[in-house]
């Protein structure tokens, strides 16, 4: 009883490791999102009450101020997923894994704000909601749908050890496949969609100041929400190790359920080190 | 005071475009209140998790130190846990 006691309440290494803040994910949480607010509010009020209107499109171009930053955060998010993911293949650290999956997924959430303001400018502008023989739009959606398949890709393989490093390597293969897509697209020669951040030097001041700020509030919206996953999820990976010692132990534990989330409890249950690489405590490995 | 401020405000050109321009936004903002709303959905399982675990750790430890007494202020958090 008392051997059970001390293991729920947790052994010192887990206690330091929580002191040290590395696995604190909830950690200046508060900061960032007061943060957050406090730059969106700037944002709007500079958008709608500070930045000139545009001479050719006039009121409309106000949805530049939200496209173009959501299309460049999911963009960088897709290339950062790809870096954290070498990380994980190098270290092998499940945290890792984490970290990418957390966020190509809020990348993809990103991305699909901007599919919907850019298909409302286009209607607003050209009269269609899609024209598909601009290779801006087009290339978006194909690196849309191939982040799409991220996620059916974890989903269907069972063992989280494979999953982990198949889904590593599939984000370092299409996060680099994102600048080259990037780069082909401004070397064509179609230039029917505007080419905002190309001309951002030309831009006047008032302009620029708020496109810049706006970028700067939809960053930190994208880094609060990627915190809030991330400590959502490990604080559910958290209960669900502390169900299995009040449970008599990972021996009679269940069997890990199917799931496209990276597993976290080899950390949570050993109160180990970083590196890991033994597949899950009651994962069904093939 | 609004009005006066209101007043100072430039008027927003919302004829033709302001539709276009509010529904980009919407979208944001909608975006935004479902991945709060998903996120409430998860906090109330965690909470819920949470009880149960309480639950079985209280059946789990029939030999050992009787609980303290439920008495109202140790489960109200507003209320001072230190007797004045």
């Amino acid at each position: 009883m008392e051997a059970q006691s001390r293991r729920v309440a947790g052994s010192s290494e887990t206690k330091n490791r929580r002191r040290d803040g590395a696995v604190m994910y909830g950690r200046g949480l508060p900061t960032l999102s007061i943060a957050t607010v406090v730059a969106i509010a700037v944002s709007l009020s500079l958008v709608f009450f500070y930045a000139p209107l545009e001479a050719e499109q006039g009121f409309l171009q106000k949805i530049f101020y939200v496209h173009v930053p959501l299309a460049i955060i999911a963009l960088c998010g897709f290339v950062l997923g790809g870096l954290l993911a070498i990380q994980h293949l190098r270290t092998r650290d499940p945290r890792w894994d984490m970290r990418s999956y957390v966020v190509i997924h809020m990348s993809l959430i990103f991305a699909v704000g901007t599919l919907i303001t850019g298909s409302i400018w286009a209607k607003g502008s050209w009269g269609h909601w899609w024209v598909w023989s601009e290779p801006t739009l087009v290339s978006f959606l194909i690196v849309f749908l191939l982040y799409a398949t991220y996620q059916p890709l974890r989903f269907a393989i069972e063992d989280p050890e494979r999953q982990s490093r198949y889904a590593s390597v599939f984000a370092i293969t299409a996060g680099a496949f994102v600048p080259a897509n990037f780069i082909a697209v401004r070397l064509s020669t179609a230039y029917l969609h505007p080419r905002v951040l190309g001309s951002t030097s030309n831009l006047p001041a008032s302009m620029a100041l708020t496109f810049l700020v706006s970028l700067g509030a939809l960053s930190l919206l994208f880094a609060t929400l990627c915190k809030y996953e991330l400590t959502a999820k490990h604080t559910r990976s958290q209960i669900r190790a502390l169900r299995r010692r009040l449970d008599g132990g990972d021996a009679g534990a269940p069997a890990r359920a199917r799931s496209a989330v990276p597993s976290l409890q080899h950390l949570t249950t050993s109160g180990a080190g970083p590196v890991v690489s033994a597949p899950a405590a009651g994962s069904s490995a093939r | 005071m609004l009005a006066a401020a209101l007043a100072e405000v430039p008027a927003l050109p919302l004829h033709t475009a302001g539709k276009y321009v509010a529904g980009a936004y919407i979208v944001l903002f909608v975006l935004v209140l479902i991945y709060v709303a998903i996120m409430a959905i998860r906090l109330s399982r965690i909470e819920r998790d949470l009880g149960e675990l309480l639950s079985v750790s209280e059946s789990a430890a029939p030999d050992g130190p009787p609980p303290a007494p439920a008495s109202p202020a140790s489960h109200d958090p507003d209320r001072e846990s230190a007797p004045a």
